[in-house]
């Protein structure tokens, strides 16, 4: 039952951020939505990701704030503005479509298919000595994924501080 | 079956927000209610009914616990997702320094 | 009103952030080492760690925060962590494979020490991450400092 509430307030606060005109209130609701997911995945039983987002949540919102304040755009509307939401609405459609086409194959909502995660779960403990089983997978059964990751996130850094940095030097001059 | 649906709708909202609007800010938060959403959902398919967090306690056997692999993905991909969500305000900000405007009709040289 | 030349917040700001942000950070490294045992683990405690920093520099002004930790070892930093990962997972071909846990049967369950390789990946991955985000910061408050003088 508070999943859904949750669920509704975090629908409610999205659909402020996207309608909103103001951007530092759009940044704010939408920092709301993610507090949100933190308290549903803390109802899901997944504290892990909790904590992560719940930091994540406040880095990003400092730093979209950093980025937005004192920039504000006025609202333009032209004169195709019912086109653009027609054909919005339609591409809207057709995806909801074909994703009810993969709802019917889902599995039922607390019944999942645990074929993998069984033997993590019974072995885990004798086989890696950790005893939470989020990080023995992240770091021992799923090595690889993490080491992607880590690629990932060194190519995000390294852009970011590409993009910066050769603007600097040219004023710099 | 009918949280899987909410969980549409608040793909949808972001899907709108990506589509529709002009503003790079507003691009922005629209990706970054889709990377909730799909979040959401790999959590949710993973939701065991009465189950427990999977994190072990001394001295018990239960073993009914929520699926432990979605999480594990979900996790890295939320770190992923702040990296990602920096990159574009680096490129948003460097965009409006160079154009004095967040208006992607407004910015000629995007066009193709 | 006279204090206007010196960087950062309220002196109010600045002797609550003397309180807290050793806390934080030292919050940031129980996350981090009890990774294996508790919540938590290298992605959380990086971000907490990052935010310790961020949080003296919303407080004290680029200077001080950048006394202690500058851009350029915020990018050793990281490419230290990720050198650390790769290299403990190559460590693992002294048992045969690539990550291979190779003492995970010393040390008992539920100890600090123990799961073998899990602690020192932590380690490496609170590194790459916690490095990795406040140099990205960084950059971007430099190049903010940087458009506003010309």
């Amino acid at each position: 039952m508070e999943l859904y509430l949750l669920l509704l307030f975090m629908i409610l606060a999205a659909i402020v951020a996207v309608e909103i005109n103001d951007l530092l209130s759009s940044v704010i609701a939408v920092g709301a939505v993610g507090l949100g997911l933190c308290l549903t995945f803390l109802i899901l039983k997944a504290p892990d990701l909790a904590i992560t987002q719940l930091v994540v949540e406040i880095l990003s919102l400092i730093i979209l704030i950093r980025a937005t304040i004192k920039k504000d755009l006025p609202l333009v509307r032209d004169g195709r503005w019912l086109f653009n939401t027609l054909s919005t609405l339609l591409f809207i459609g057709f995806f909801l479509i074909f994703a009810w086409f993969a709802l019917k194959e889902l599995p039922e909502f607390g019944r999942p298919i645990m074929r993998i995660s069984k033997e993590y779960i019974e072995k885990g403990l004798q086989k890696t000595g950790a005893t939470n089983l989020v990080s023995a997978i992240i770091l021992d059964f799923r090595g690889y994924d993490t080491l992607g990751e880590a690629t990932v996130l060194f190519t995000a850094v390294m852009g970011v501080l590409a993009v910066i940095r050769m603007i600097g030097r040219i004023n710099g001059k | 079956m009918s949280i899987y649906i909410l969980c549409l709708v608040l793909f949808c909202i972001g899907l709108y927000c990506v589509l529709r609007k002009r503003n790079i800010i507003k691009i922005i938060i629209g990706l970054g209610i889709v990377e909730y959403a799909v979040n959401l959902f790999f959590v949710l398919i993973g939701y065991q009914r009465y189950g427990r967090a999977p994190i072990l306690a001394k001295e018990q056997k239960i073993l009914n616990m929520v699926d432990p692999l979605p999480q594990a993905l979900v996790l890295t991909a939320i770190v992923i997702g702040l990296a990602v969500t920096v990159f574009m305000v680096a490129i948003a900000i460097r965009l409006y320094e160079k154009y004095g405007t967040f208006d992607i009709t407004k910015i000629k040289r995007l066009k193709g | 009103m006279e204090n206007k030349k010196e960087p950062g917040m309220t002196l109010i700001v600045k002797t609550i952030t003397r309180l807290t942000v050793g806390l934080i950070l030292l919050y940031g490294i129980y996350i981090v080492l009890h990774g294996h045992l508790t919540p938590g683990g290298g992605f959380a405690g990086g971000v907490i760690i990052a935010l310790s920093f961020v949080h003296l520099m919303l407080a004290f002004g680029r200077e001080t925060a950048l006394k202690k930790l500058s851009q350029t070892k915020a990018s050793i930093l990281e490419s230290l962590g990720a050198l650390m990962f790769l290299s403990v997972a190559l460590l693992g071909f002294l048992g045969g494979f690539f990550f291979f846990n190779f003492f995970a049967q010393k040390g008992t369950p539920f100890d600090l020490f123990s799961a073998g390789i899990i602690p020192l990946c932590n380690i490496a991955i609170c590194l790459k991450v916690g490095a990795g985000l406040f140099a990205i910061f960084v950059a971007l408050i430099l190049f903010k400092n940087l458009k506003k003088k010309e």
